[in-house]
């Protein structure tokens, strides 16, 4: 990787750790309503991964957790944060909130609550580009817990059966809301259980963005080549609560101190000024460039918008005006 | 006009739509090499392929998931739940992608699939075979729901569903898969709104959908011989959105109102009728709205018991005469 392309992935991961922190105030402030997932600590895993796909063609898809994913597959800041504030300049335009972003235009195609529900979403998605010959894939991105659903088995069966251009991506970060992945899960390495489809997989440190990359190159290229659905399982950790209202009692100070000091944005940057890449100063200035923008842009923005307007409540339910409603001879 | 059986009707909508769009394609469990259970199918895995008439595992809502997925880029699959008990299984992906995801993407998204599924009670399949689950889908804001109960309304709902950009659950009884009737030769689309009146009459209306409209044409032609009494025999195939105009107008014309529904009473077909009736015209009645149902309970095994569940003709009749006291 490029040194310069290093300093902008540091400058993205640390613009997505003030976005969600600003968030966080947000939703203290109540500017934010509603279930509020940040991803502070997991950034390397989305920045990554993302990083070694096409931009301009690929497909992502994803749980609840999906500011940051969202952000980085093209979707105006300003205006994920307009859909936290409810506002019709949103992504989805006021009607999805945190949980359901989406942007359809960039191939961003949402945030999804229920746990699992994107697995076979993203199959499908794998299946309309095989079906049209496309050479873009579908990219997928679930927590660990995730992989105790149905659709889990489901779609990785019908995935290699199919030989579908997926990528599963498992943001591991060891825990599903308070339960912790071993007093929930038979077997605690991900990667280990897609060998039962013959997936080919990986694990991965998920703190380290150039490591995350590689393994990601390499899973993109096999997908891409038309091998089949791959599964990469990246080891995380949130530093927040799986939501706003979790006191986060469950986890052992001790755990956290050790995964704070695997910091994605730290490692990067101290990388960085060890290599005498970035100097210190240079790194203060893009946070407080950053936080100026969020604050004087992302905010304001949101803060400006309009609200839906009440009247238009029923629009989106159904298509509008769809002749093949009324039917007839043709 | 051809008489054919319905699952000829609903064989030759699949193939006029696989062969009209390249990005047609009907999944389902044994769909494929089989030709469907009812034989819904039977053939089109030969001539359009394994990729476009696909076999799938026995995962409900891993298949309906994926066909889901496949629609946001512009597939427009023909998801055939082997049974409509099956389809509770499905219901994560129906009730939570399909039927809302336009809403929450702001309208940047839909989900333009067909979910097929043959259900009601068909004879001594036993109380894990014999669900009639209209009254869960109507239930879902965000779909539309469809039943046929002939092979023309089988034939161009069909059609419909398939060009139509919502999600559509379409309804078929497993009983009426081998039942005659005419189908237009030249291309047909059903509408997938209204209602239609299949016998008019001055008296009472009969409402009733899918196979519950042949047990009100009986009713009707037992209620003229016996009685002198003309119903007006109305049905509904589409059940969501339902057809508040076509509704009000009969109980303009007649005045009384008996429903009919192959399903439990509890949060169904009868029960909504009859709010849309207070809602538009109750001051056109003369009587109290009845409605004739199934008992409120699993269906069982057994086959006078399994009758003893399930309203007929002759509860139609019944119902009738008790509104007119004859
Ligand atoms: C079907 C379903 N069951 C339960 C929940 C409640 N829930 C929300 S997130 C979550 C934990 C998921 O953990 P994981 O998949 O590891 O993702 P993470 O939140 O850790 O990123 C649970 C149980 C849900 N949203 N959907
Ligand atoms: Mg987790």
């Amino acid at each position: 990787m490029k040194v310069a392309d290093k300093k902008r992935l540091l400058r993205e991961m640390l613009f997505a750790r003030r976005f969600e922190e600003r968030c966080y105030e947000s939703y203290v402030e109540r500017n934010i309503g509603g279930f509020l997932h940040l991803y502070s600590g997991e950034e390397a895993c989305a920045h990554g991964v993302l990083e070694a796909a096409d931009f301009d063609n690929d497909y992502v898809i994803t749980s609840y957790r999906d500011h940051i994913h969202a952000i980085k597959w093209g979707a105006d800041p300003r205006k994920v944060m307009a859909e936290l504030y409810a506002k019709e300049t949103g992504v989805s335009k006021g009607r999805g909130g945190s949980m359901h972003l989406f942007d359809v235009n960039n191939r961003f195609m949402g945030g999804y609550a229920l746990v699992g529900g994107p697995f076979p979403l993203a199959a499908g998605i794998a299946k309309a580009i095989q079906m049209k010959r496309g050479k873009e894939i579908s990219i997928c991105f679930l927590g660990d817990a995730a992989n105790n659903q149905g659709t889990f088995h489901e779609s990785l069966n019908m995935a290699k059966l199919w030989n579908l251009p997926v990528l599963y991506v498992c943001e591991n970060n060891l825990y599903g809301i308070g339960t912790r992945i071993d007093r929930s899960t038979a077997v605690v390495d991900q990667y280990k259980r897609v060998s039962a489809y013959n997936i080919p997989s990986a694990q991965e440190d998920g703190q380290d963005v150039e490591k995350v990359y590689k393994a990601a190159t390499k899973a993109i290229k096999h997908v891409r080549s038309g091998k089949g659905p791959y599964f990469l399982e990246l080891m995380t950790y949130r530093y927040r609560g799986h939501s706003m209202s979790d006191s986060n009692a469950y986890r052992a100070r001790a755990e956290e101190r050790m995964w704070s000091k695997r910091d994605p944005i730290i490692m990067l940057r101290d990388r960085l000024i060890e290599n005498g890449q970035l100097t210190k100063k240079e790194y203060t200035e893009m946070d407080t460039e950053i936080l100026d923008q969020i604050e004087n842009e992302v905010i304001a923005y949101a803060n400006e918008s309009p609200e839906p307007h009440v009247s238009e409540v029923g629009r989106y339910v159904l298509a509008e005006n769809d002749p093949w409603v009324r039917g007839g001879v043709q | 006009m051809a008489e054919i059986m319905f699952w000829e009707a609903v064989r030759r909508a699949h193939d006029e739509e696989l062969a009209n769009d390249p990005m047609v394609l009907v999944m389902g469990e044994d769909v494929g090499v089989v030709g469907g259970t009812y034989k819904a199918t039977l053939g089109l895995y030969d001539k359009y392929g394994e990729d476009r008439v696909i076999d799938t595992p026995i995962s409900e809502n891993g298949f309906t998931g994926l066909g889901i997925g496949a629609s946001f880029v512009g597939v427009r699959p023909i998801i055939e739940i082997m049974s409509v008990n099956f389809a509770w299984l499905a219901m994560d992906q129906i009730f939570n992608t399909a039927a809302k995801v336009r809403y929450m993407s702001g309208g940047q998204l839909e989900a333009p699939v067909v979910i097929r599924s043959p259900g009601g009670t068909a004879h001594q399949l036993g109380s894990q075979h014999s669900a009639r689950m209209e009254k869960v889908f109507m239930g879902i804001a965000g779909l539309r729901v469809a039943t046929p109960s002939n092979p023309r309304q089988a034939y161009g709902l069909l059609k419909s569903a398939v060009r139509c950009n919502d999600p559509v659950i379409i309804y078929e009884h497993e009983l009426m898969y081998n039942m005659k009737g005419e189908v237009p030769e030249q291309e047909y689309f059903h509408p997938l709104e209204g209602s239609e009146i299949v016998r008019p009459g001055r008296d009472v209306t009969l409402f009733g959908y899918n196979i519950s409209v042949h047990w009100c044409l009986q009713a009707a032609d037992l209620l003229s011989s016996h009685h002198g009494i003309e119903a007006e025999v109305i049905d509904l195939y589409a059940l969501s959105p339902l057809d508040r105009a076509g509704i009000r107008d009969s109980v303009t014309r007649t005045h009384r109102v008996v429903i009919v529904e192959e399903a439990e009473p509890m949060v169904g077909v009868g029960a909504e009728v009859m709010a849309i009736i207070n809602e538009e015209c109750f001051f056109e009645l003369d009587a109290a709205p009845v409605r004739v149902s199934a008992l409120n309970m699993p269906i069982p095994y057994n086959h006078s018991l399994e009758k003893a569940v399930l309203p007929d003709a002759n509860d139609v009749v019944e119902a009738v005469r008790g509104m007119f006291g004859v």
